[in-house]
């Protein structure tokens, strides 16, 4: 135990480092959050020029998105910190060998390596909220008794985040130089399927099945319920109480986190097999 | 002179080895990566799913439109009209016939603005990030020390490149007409050729010329890249009409609108738009300039980009020689 609280803290200060040491502190805060600040603003002008055009304004539908598009930006952190760790160390920094022949659990290497992520997410998440909240009216009414469930799910629903990554780190093994594509195409899976900018009604029957067939759609749900319970846009996920779904993020970030494991260990078996644990793939 | 000082300044010579190395360093590109095919999956099937969710965002603001002008209600029987009540059956129909057309047009604008995010990510990602990737795994020696001219080189990276995205982008462009049913009206086929390839010829110039600034950086040039996606994609109108940033009231949105305009896919997507969805589209309120106007600012730059990658790429090369940043990797 002593040695992965070790690995986990020492990953966790070489992936603040390799985050954040590239340029001064407060640049590093400017570059955190114009992203997901720029990411906000293309959906708030998508909802103007729809509104304009129309002649037609519709602040409930535009809150709804606001909230979960700020909460997506763990998502897309956590997700990216985590698989990409294999390709940067395999490909770029060509340092994977000397990291995985240590006397390390590599597994817990990675986790410690996304913490940053987590914690720039965070802060960008904060920021973006607080800046719908002020300029843009987005409705934002969370009450103290549900900050203890509010903090509850956030930390189930970023262990399942945290899971999905491993396992996409354990297929990464296997791939090409992909960090690119996966970075955008697996937490589009989730923006698509999640309810995280619409109702998942919008969707077709099978799209539909999709979304409450992953955790994440729980999770977006309960926290745009708990931080902006006035929307009153019809999620389709009315009929779980809070309960219901805090149950439904525990059982699945176990199930995740047993699923990583598997995945990670087999993607890590046939990569030593095949000889590709520390390839290079560049074109 | 010697035979072989005769030959390498022989223009016919140079041109052949220039073709030479334009074909050499497209071909892993185009060939090389085909034998990793999982490369069609993650760069060209998945990324289609960001694509999806910005579609389906105005089907669901269109939707909720459509349900605001057909539900009747005591105070508005016929629907609600924009800001007012529909006054008969006749404007409702009207209205909900605008509202069709509406979001259909927005729907086709995210899916233009889909296939040029593919080449905009290539661009940033495979050109301009090149050399300095190049120089992390230790090819850039190998290529400054060949006899090719540097530019040459970034041709070749770019031929390959778009070949290599037109993937991603057929692949946007074929799923948002079968899978979204968007319609585009092309009236004028042979422009929107123009205007598309002069665009891609702008967008890989501007590449070009990071390419040669990236030189200098180390991680900068990772993270710069990093964040010329979102804010690019914003200030460009890739998901959008850049009119409606420009027409923004306070003039803030006129100002990054302008910001957004050197990149050459605002104009490209201006023009690509207008070709498609008709100048009538959205009221025909929200263009920047007409298509020929925006041609010929693509056309100029284009020539300027070009030229300016050509010059800094000569002078950042001995800039970085100097400083001896040429060859020096993870700094």
């Amino acid at each position: 135990m002593n040695t992965f609280w070790r690995t986990f803290k020492v990953a966790a200060w070489l992936g603040w480092e390799m985050d954040s040491n590239w340029t001064e502190p407060w640049l590093f805060m400017v570059y955190s959050v114009v992203k997901p600040i720029a990411g906000a603003f293309i959906l708030v002008l998508m909802y103007t020029v729809f509104a304009v055009i129309g002649n037609r304004q519709d602040p409930a539908a535009f809150s709804y998105m606001y909230v979960g598009n700020s909460f997506f930006i763990f998502v897309g952190s956590v997700l990216f910190g985590t698989f990409q760790v294999i390709q940067s160390d395999r490909e770029w920094y060509q340092t994977i060998r000397y990291v995985y022949i240590s006397p390390i659990s590599y597994y817990v290497y990675i986790v410690g390596r996304a913490v940053s992520k987590v914690g720039v997410a965070a802060f960008a998440v904060a920021i973006t909220l607080v800046f719908g909240v002020a300029f843009l009216g987005v409705e934002v009414h969370m009450t103290l008794d549900a900050v203890p469930l509010f903090v509850a799910s956030m930390i189930l629903g970023l262990a399942v985040l945290l899971a999905i990554g491993i396992c996409l780190g354990g297929v990464s093994f296997l791939t090409a130089k992909h960090s690119h594509g996966l970075a955008e195409g697996i937490p589009g899976i989730f923006y698509v399927f999640c309810g995280v900018l619409f109702p998942l009604s919008i969707l077709p029957p099978w799209g539909q099945a999709i979304g409450q067939a992953i955790p994440l759609t729980y999770w977006f749900d309960i926290t745009r319920r708990l931080i902006a319970p006035t929307i009153g846009v019809d999620t389709t996920l009315a009929g779980y109480s809070h309960f219901t779904i805090m149950l439904l993020l525990v059982v699945s970030s176990v199930a995740f986190f047993g699923l990583s494991i598997l995945i990670f260990k087999t993607g890590e078996y046939f990569a030593r097999k095949a000889g590709k644990i520390d390839m290079t793939t560049s074109y | 002179m010697s035979a072989s000082t005769a030959r390498r300044t022989d223009l016919r010579y140079r041109i052949g080895l220039n073709l030479h190395a334009v074909v050499g360093r497209s071909y892993p590109r185009i060939i090389g990566a085909n034998r990793e095919p999982s490369w069609i999956f993650f760069e060209a099937l998945l990324p289609l799913l960001g694509i999806a969710a910005y579609v389906f965002v105005y089907q669901a603001f269109g939707s909720r439109a459509l349900d605001a002008i057909m539900t009747s209600t005591a105070s508005a029987p016929w629907g609600i009209c924009g800001d007012h009540a529909c006054l008969d059956a006749a404007e409702q129909a009207l209205e909900r016939a605008k509202a069709l057309a509406n979001t259909n047009a927005l729907i086709a604008s995210v899916v233009l603005g889909g296939t040029m995010v593919a080449f905009w990510l290539n661009v940033l990602w495979s050109m301009a990030s090149q050399l300095y990737w190049e120089k992390e795994i230790g090819n850039l020696q190998l290529y400054m020390m060949a006899p090719m001219n540097r530019m040459a080189l970034l041709g070749g990276m770019a031929v390959g490149g778009m070949v290599m995205t037109s993937m991603r982008a057929v692949s946007t462009l074929v799923a948002g007409i079968l899978v979204f049913g968007v319609v585009f009206q092309v009236a004028d086929p042979l422009l929107l050729l123009a205007v598309f390839f002069t665009a891609l010829v702008a967008l890989y110039g501007l590449g070009m010329m990071f390419a040669s600034l990236y030189l200098l950086w180390g991680r900068e040039a990772w993270n710069l890249s990093a964040l010329m996606e979102e804010p690019i994609f914003f200030s460009s109108g890739f998901y959008f009409p850049i009119g409606g940033l420009y027409n923004m009231p306070g003039g803030w949105g006129r100002a990054v609108a302008i910001i957004g305009a050197f990149v050459p896919a605002t104009f490209g997507l201006d023009a690509l738009r207008q070709l498609t969805l008709g100048r009538t589209a959205f009221g025909g309120t929200i263009w920047i300039f007409d298509v020929q106007t925006e041609l010929y600012i693509l056309l100029l730059m284009a020539v300027v980009f070009l030229i300016l990658a050509r010059y800094s790429l000569a002078y950042l090369e001995t800039l970085a020689k100097r400083e001896g940043k040429l060859t020096s990797r993870h700094q």
